[in-house]
């Protein structure tokens, strides 16, 4: 996913007007004037598309920002931050590239910038419990299982919502991009800046220390 | 020999991603045609993921919709 591509104006192709490749066409000049303000006027086209397609993607990045933010409002202004990024440095977005995963690259990036990475000390990590650890306390709560999607009903939209905002924010940015956000475990690589295999050892821890989150507010309710 | 129902697991977050190798996928499936309580589990892990993408997706606030649009830069 480049973030960034060469905007030259200047063609190595003498007199040569090239024509239809959109963002990152070139133009050269013959004409100044005239091809001045084709120039202008192809960019503000293009300018505006981009921010019509940004917009477009905001409820799906919403979806994701909602969740690395610790709470709406954070979520709320993150957003704006990362849309005022994106329309100013809109040349440096590819076209034909993954737009979300670019403004979520941007929305991460200035995540962490609002040094909302306090919790990074290990020991202050919780330990995830295995992965059939909710199943189980759920099960042992109830009155014999006859229905996985009911168990799964026991939990309420807070609890999984409170959990989620329970896990350590380097598990939680992976886990909401892959399992909320639908990234494939490459992108949210690229997203996040780190290799694959860190992606998917902190997807899998999150997913567990979410359950024992899920788990010890379900035992509470129980109670 | 590793208790089979801790192998199956340790398999399931990869099995459900589909990020098995084919044996590590044949292995899997072949304790959990057997295996009923890891069956249940897998289920409701299934269960579960579909379940807080559900409750976890919030719609976005009008109001930011808004502010969204008149961060756009205006023509010159």
């Amino acid at each position: 996913m480049p973030l960034a591509y060469p905007r030259g104006r200047n063609s190595n192709v003498p007199g040569a007007v090239r024509e239809g490749m959109g963002h990152a066409g070139t133009v050269d000049r013959m004409d100044a004037e005239p091809e001045d303000g084709q120039r202008l006027a192809t960019e503000a086209r293009d300018r505006v598309r981009f921010e019509e397609d940004a917009l477009a993607l905001s409820d799906q990045v919403y979806r994701v920002a909602r969740h690395l933010a610790s709470s709406r409002e954070d979520a709320d202004e993150l957003m704006q931050e990362t849309y005022a990024r994106a329309f100013r440095s809109w040349r440096s977005f590819t076209p034909g590239t993954n737009m979300r995963a670019w403004l979520l690259r941007i929305l991460t990036n200035l995540n962490i910038d609002r040094g909302r990475r306090q919790q990074r000390a290990p020991q202050m990590t919780p330990l995830e419990a295995n992965d059939y650890f909710l199943y189980d306390k759920l099960a042992e709560n109830g009155d014999g299982i006859s229905d996985e999607e009911q168990v799964v009903e026991r939990l309420s939209q807070d609890d999984i919502v409170s959990a989620l905002s329970a896990v350590p924010h380097d598990f939680r940015d992976v886990l909401v991009l892959v399992d909320l956000g639908d990234f494939s475990y490459a992108d949210a690589a690229q997203i996040l800046d780190i290799p694959v295999g860190t992606v998917m050892s902190r997807l899998h821890r999150g997913r567990r220390i979410l359950k024992r989150e899920l788990a010890e507010s379900a035992l509470e309710e129980a109670t | 020999m590793k208790d089979p129902c801790a192998h199956c697991e340790e398999m399931m977050q990869p099995y459900l991603d589909h990020v098995l190798t084919d044996d590590e996928m044949r292995a899997a499936e072949a304790h959990l045609a057997e295996c009923v309580d890891c069956r249940r589990r897998y289920k409701f892990e299934e269960s579960l993921r579909v379940y807080v993408r559900k409750a976890a997706t919030e719609p976005m606030p009008a109001e930011l919709k808004q502010k969204l649009a008149a961060l756009r830069i205006p023509l010159d």
